[in-house]
């Protein structure tokens, strides 16, 4: 038998505990399927009044062409950088403590990645004509401008897509399995679709744990690549403060670090609505929390370069746009997003009482603002404040936009509520059998204790 | 083939702005009446900068007409996903409404702001409307649009000149705002041409370029105010 962290349920009442949320629907699922239901459908309406109306209903403008959504876009592919590339490299370097929240970081990067790429076509002037970026022969024998960062984007975002939901589909496959086993009528008939005809012989747990280890190298190169070409987005453009090199390591160290704050704030929803207590321990949240510190100590390391050097570099150029998020009307969000991404996370996450899982999901909180404001003040500021004076200029978000940008948080929301309502948040078969093919590799995390043992699932 | 240039001789700009104005007839650039102005939404391919210069009272006031500068390197055209921005071979930066699809991503790349967004579909403020130029296509809503150095003259004026069996002459043809020029500041010729007037002008040791130092090689010459 396996032994499994902590309180160690005893593998039936694990699984009962883990299927309660698929099998049982209590009130409060409605709610919170509602609620935000409602605002994503505001945010659908919004952009189809957008389209409607003309793109002039929102505050975009001569010469800040891209504010809201552009922003959005950028953060949530950040978000996404939470689950895939987190739990694959816990995957790689055999964490024992991962466990319980790979799969709830997996969810976050998919969902994350269809809200993030919703932008490109949010944004765009006339959207039903996107698929000009796909390269399809068509009769005028155009192609798409393969030396535009947009194409790229087109291209990473889909290659990560589609990357991120392979990863996440595998290991719930033995998972549907225990769902289809327990289920009857309709619900039967789907969950013995998706779980493809899993039996649980050795040969398919040979192939499944081979096909996740691929998978796991493979996307994490894919998902550094993804936030780098976003970040060329930005710095292919001779604009100030965009055109440096610092932009791609500073993006995907801001990228994981905003998905490990996503990933706290969701681990935190679901042991209180799920009453995942016995899974989802304090251990976990001083595990990513310590991350969080690693990470918020970076991305201060890559601003303190970003900005020293523009200092000192001393470009007319870049200095307007550097003084204007310094002390001028942007420096009110530029010290909220110092505080949020850089104090806030080193005081709570640094001083080990505060590391408790409230104190994690204040600091989440301050960074998922801060990130947020991150890329709002590459994005604004350095758009108004271009070359000619003549032509400075700045922005303020419409309704449409506000809207718009709400019904983001609200589609994560509601899909996430979707998704632990029809598939185990928590991996059964992960949480039951250890490391799998790897019994013999002690746990990072000694409190957690062994993991070895082989249930019997061959 | 032709190499399309224009020089701009500041000492002689009086900020009159009648280059807008013909700009805007010529162009068909719709009107989108003063509040939408104030958001940021007017479109003047062409726009005349107005800096004051000193403290006051010993100010000085120094006009600039700002229009695509037609770079050589044009920062707007590698970042269109869709070939939108692009160059043709008589060094032209073009332009093709039907292909864009709104990005905006090179008005953001370029650095002289004179790339402009289309937030509605185009209106004209009465009776501008009954006077648009049959030669030059109207834009919807959700697509960029900017100075094309009258690429409908420069066609049409190629095609008489073929028609003549002749070589087009300097000085026959004139983009819109630098036949409005009162004090003749505006000057649009054949850069590849050395005895073309606009030749003269760019080779003066007067002569500057807006932002030189980026990099991207415009066609458009300023000759800095002298007096």
């Amino acid at each position: 038998m396996s032994q499994v962290p902590h309180a160690a349920p005893p593998p039936e009442r694990l699984t009962a505990d883990l299927l309660r949320p698929v099998l049982f629907t209590s009130w409060r699922f409605y709610v919170l399927a509602l609620v935000p239901g409602i605002f994503v459908v505001a945010g659908l309406v919004s952009w189809l009044s957008q389209m409607f109306f003309g793109f002039g209903i929102s505050g975009i403008r001569w010469p800040v062409y891209w504010g809201f959504y552009v922003t959005n876009f950028v953060f949530w592919i950040g978000i996404s950088h939470a689950g895939t590339l987190i739990s694959a490299i816990l995957r790689l370097v055999n964490a024992g403590w991962r466990r319980p929240v790979t799969r709830c970081a997996e969810v976050i990067t998919v969902f994350a990645l269809m809200i993030g790429a919703m932008f490109p076509l949010i944004h765009l002037g006339r959207p039903w004509l996107a698929f000009w970026l796909i390269p399809y022969p068509s009769e005028r024998l155009i192609w798409p401008n393969f030396r535009s960062p947009l194409v790229w984007d087109f291209f990473a975002i889909n290659t990560y897509l589609t990357g991120s939901l392979l990863f996440l589909f595998l290991p719930m496959i033995p998972d549907f399995a225990v769902v289809r086993d327990r289920t009857t009528g309709l619900r039967h008939r789907i969950y013995r679709v998706l779980a493809l005809g899993w039996r649980g012989t050795p040969k398919q747990w040979h192939r499944l744990e081979t096909a996740m280890q691929i998978m796991a190298i493979a996307i994490i190169p894919v998902a550094v690549s993804v936030h780098t070409i976003v970040s060329f987005d930005f710095s292919m453009a001779p604009v100030p403060m965009w055109q440096t090199t610092i932009f791609g390591p500073y993006f995907v160290a801001g990228a994981i670090f905003s998905g490990i704050a996503a990933l706290l704030i969701a681990m935190a929803a679901l042991r209180r609505f799920l009453h995942l207590e016995d899974y989802l321990l304090p251990i976990h949240f001083e595990n990513l929390g310590k991350l969080l510190l690693v990470m918020a100590l970076l991305w201060g390391y890559f601003v303190f370069n970003e900005r020293l050097v523009t200092y000192y570099g001393n470009g007319p150029a870049e200095m307007a746009v550097f003084w204007q998020t310094q002390r001028e009307a942007y420096s009110p969000l530029f010290w909220t997003m110092v505080l949020g991404n850089f104090v806030l996370p080193l005081i709570l996450m640094g001083i080990r009482p505060f590391r408790t899982i409230t104190g994690c999901v204040i600091a989440s909180i301050g960074v998922v603002i801060g990130m947020w404001l991150e890329r709002y003040l590459i994005i604004v500021p350095s758009l108004g404040h271009k070359y000619l004076p003549y032509s400075y200029g700045s922005y303020a978000p419409q309704p449409v936009e506000i809207v718009i940008t709400v019904a983001t948080f609200a589609a994560m929301t509601l899909l996430y509520v979707l998704f632990a309502k029809t598939v185990p948040i928590i991996s059964i078969w992960e949480l039951k059998g250890g490391g799998h093919g790897a019994a013999s590799v002690a746990p990072a995390v000694p409190e957690l204790g062994p993991s070895a043992g082989h249930e019997g699932r061959s | 083939m032709p190499k399309w240039g224009m020089a701009a001789d500041l000492d002689r700009c009086t900020g009159c702005g009648a280059c807008v104005t013909a700009c805007h007839a010529e162009n068909n650039i719709g009107t989108v009446g003063a509040s939408e102005a104030a958001r940021g939404r007017a479109k003047h391919w062409i726009r005349v900068e107005r800096y004051w210069e000193g403290d006051f009272p010993d100010v000085r006031l120094k006009f600039r007409p700002v229009m695509c500068q037609q770079c050589d390197h044009a920062p707007c055209e590698p970042v269109c996903p869709t070939y939108a921005s692009h160059h043709t071979e008589d060094g032209l930066n073009a332009q093709v409404y039907n292909r864009c699809i709104g990005t905006r991503y090179c008005a953001n790349a370029c650095p002289y702001n004179v790339r402009f967004f289309d937030f509605f579909n185009p209106t004209w403020d009465k009776p501008l409307h009954l006077q648009l130029n049959p030669d030059v296509s109207v834009r919807e809503v959700g697509v960029m649009e900017k100075c094309t150095f009258c690429v409908q003259r420069i066609k049409a004026a190629n095609i008489q000149a073929k028609a003549e069996e002749r070589e087009l002459e300097d000085g026959e043809l004139k983009t819109a705002c630098a036949q409005a020029c009162p004090a003749q500041a505006l000057v649009f010729g054949d850069l590849d041409d050395p005895e073309s007037e606009v030749s003269r002008l760019s080779r003066s040791p007067r002569g500057t370029k807006l932002l030189e130092d980026l990099g991207t090689r415009p066609n458009v010459t300023y000759l800095p105010r002298q007096s």
